[in-house]
């Protein structure tokens, strides 16, 4: 029988292949301190193609679009896997959307998307490493100016 | 084919070359052309939320001259904005009477979400620090008449190159024309990162200085910029940076220049540039800026569809 170093869980979400450094910004991304269920956070785990990678499980959650894009920007080699009776029925890879809405704050402080309650948009420029332009202010973003709204 | 009818006009990055030299090659024939009917009956809304006299004037003088009417207001304490109203809702009420909408804003990305609410075109007329896209077409349209050519030249850009929006705007148009380009500025006020950064992936030449001495021998162009007291936060910041250049004809020959060096400036000027260069062949700052004229209408005409 395969060894798990995290336990499974019945139904739910699996959030795999995170970058083992970024597995607590996706664990805030998708807010597990107001989960009621069980959720199971691994870091630093054996991987193949990371190295080292992060896993999360969260028990009695689908895990909607809107969250999978937040966390496109944040791990863009995770894997999300949808569990039913502890068997995966549905495996994808993460993709990172041409356009990003209201998920990510401009870092400018003069942009118009920071005044009068406008929708933030950014268009993505660059996949891997992540660079995102504000549609409104036109300035770049890297990994590191990303703040979540 | 290149068409400008109903586009908006927002960023210089939204043109590939073919269009920037469209819109010149109109400019020079608008350039001979004196007061005509074209834009008869059409309304231009010139929605100015932050001060200016170049911009805003020479749009008002280009749309006459072109036969329409002008609406508007040169600041926002008399509108709904003092009141509270977003910009969003004043573009959406104010389309309704007018054919074009002129905006000037203090916000980055203020002439974009414009552009985004309306059904109408919108021309930017400067976004806070971001861009001033009918400056660049000017700014193109001087250098090009006064060098003879727009491809490979040297260029040193000199001053507030943070928050300065022309020098962002003519650096990345520039970009498509093989130019070599000089950022010379104190610490404090270098273009930002990610705007050398995309310069530099578009194969840019880019050098970044503190001192014009050395170098004022290899530029065929010197973009010279106010350092802009509005754009600081901090007033200590602004001190410090105050007055730190100031070009002069002394300066120039001590320094050495490249024969036939031009001085360009989007004005106004405070004391960044001396008098003394006025009357020399290489300031052309007071032509550039009645290039405006010639600019605007070309833009005018060519987004209302009087031309094709």
């Amino acid at each position: 029988m395969k060894h798990l170093d995290v336990a499974a869980i019945k139904d739910g979400s699996v959030i795999d292949h995170i970058d083992s450094k970024s597995t607590l910004k996706v664990a805030e991304i998708l807010n597990i301190q107001n989960e009621e269920q069980v959720v199971l956070v691994g870091v630093n785990l054996t991987s193949k193609l990371l190295g080292k990678k992060g896993i999360i499980k969260i028990e009695g959650k689908i895990i909607d679009q809107k969250e999978v894009n937040k966390i496109a920007l944040i791990a863009p080699n995770a894997t999300v896997n949808i569990i039913e009776d502890y068997e995966v029925v549905k495996k994808f890879h993460i993709v990172v959307p041409e356009i990003i809405e209201g998920v990510v704050k401009c870092f400018n402080p003069n942009c118009i998307s920071n005044y009068n309650n406008v929708k933030t948009r950014q268009h993505v420029v660059s996949k891997n490493p992540i660079k995102l332009q504000c549609h409104f202010c036109e300035r770049i973003m890297s990994a590191k100016d990303i703040v979540l709204i | 084919m290149v068409s400008f009818k109903q586009r908006n006009i927002i960023s210089i990055r939204h043109f590939n070359k073919e269009e920037l030299l469209y819109i010149l090659d109109l400019a020079s024939r608008m350039d001979h052309m004196d007061h005509t009917d074209m834009l008869k009956g059409k309304v231009l809304a010139s929605l100015f939320f932050e001060p200016s006299t170049r911009t805003r004037l020479s749009f008002e003088s280009a749309m006459k001259r072109l036969g329409g009417m002008v609406i508007g207001f040169a600041e926002p304490g008399g509108t709904s904005t003092a009141k509270g109203e977003s910009l969003s809702d004043s573009a959406k009420i104010i389309e309704g009477y007018c054919d074009i909408i002129v905006l000037r804003h203090y916000l980055e990305g203020s002439a974009q979400l414009a552009a985004d609410v309306v059904k109408i075109p919108v021309i930017n007329a400067g976004d806070g620090a971001n861009q001033h896209p009918t400056q660049t077409f000017l700014d193109l349209y001087t250098i090009q008449k006064t060098k003879g050519t727009l491809e490979g030249i040297t260029i040193g850009f000199l001053g507030d190159l943070k928050y300065g929006r022309t020098v962002h705007s003519l650096a990345y148009a520039l970009a498509y024309f093989g130019a070599e380009m000089y950022f010379i500025s104190p610490p404090s006020l270098r273009l930002p990162a990610d705007f050398l950064e995309t310069l530099k992936d578009r194969k840019v030449k880019c050098h970044e200085n503190e001192s014009l001495m050395g170098i004022s021998k290899r530029l065929d162009v010197i973009y010279c910029t106010r350092i802009q007291k509005e754009r600081f936060a901090d007033p200590i910041e602004f001190e410090k940076v105050r007055g730190i250049y100031r070009l002069s004809k002394t300066m120039l020959e001590e320094f050495g220049i490249k024969d036939g060096l031009k001085v360009l400036h989007p004005l106004p000027r405070v004391d960044e540039m001396d008098d003394s260069l006025d009357a020399t062949d290489f300031a052309v700052y007071f032509h550039q800026a009645r290039n405006g004229i010639p600019i605007r209408k070309a833009l005018l005409a060519a987004v209302l569809g009087a031309v094709e």
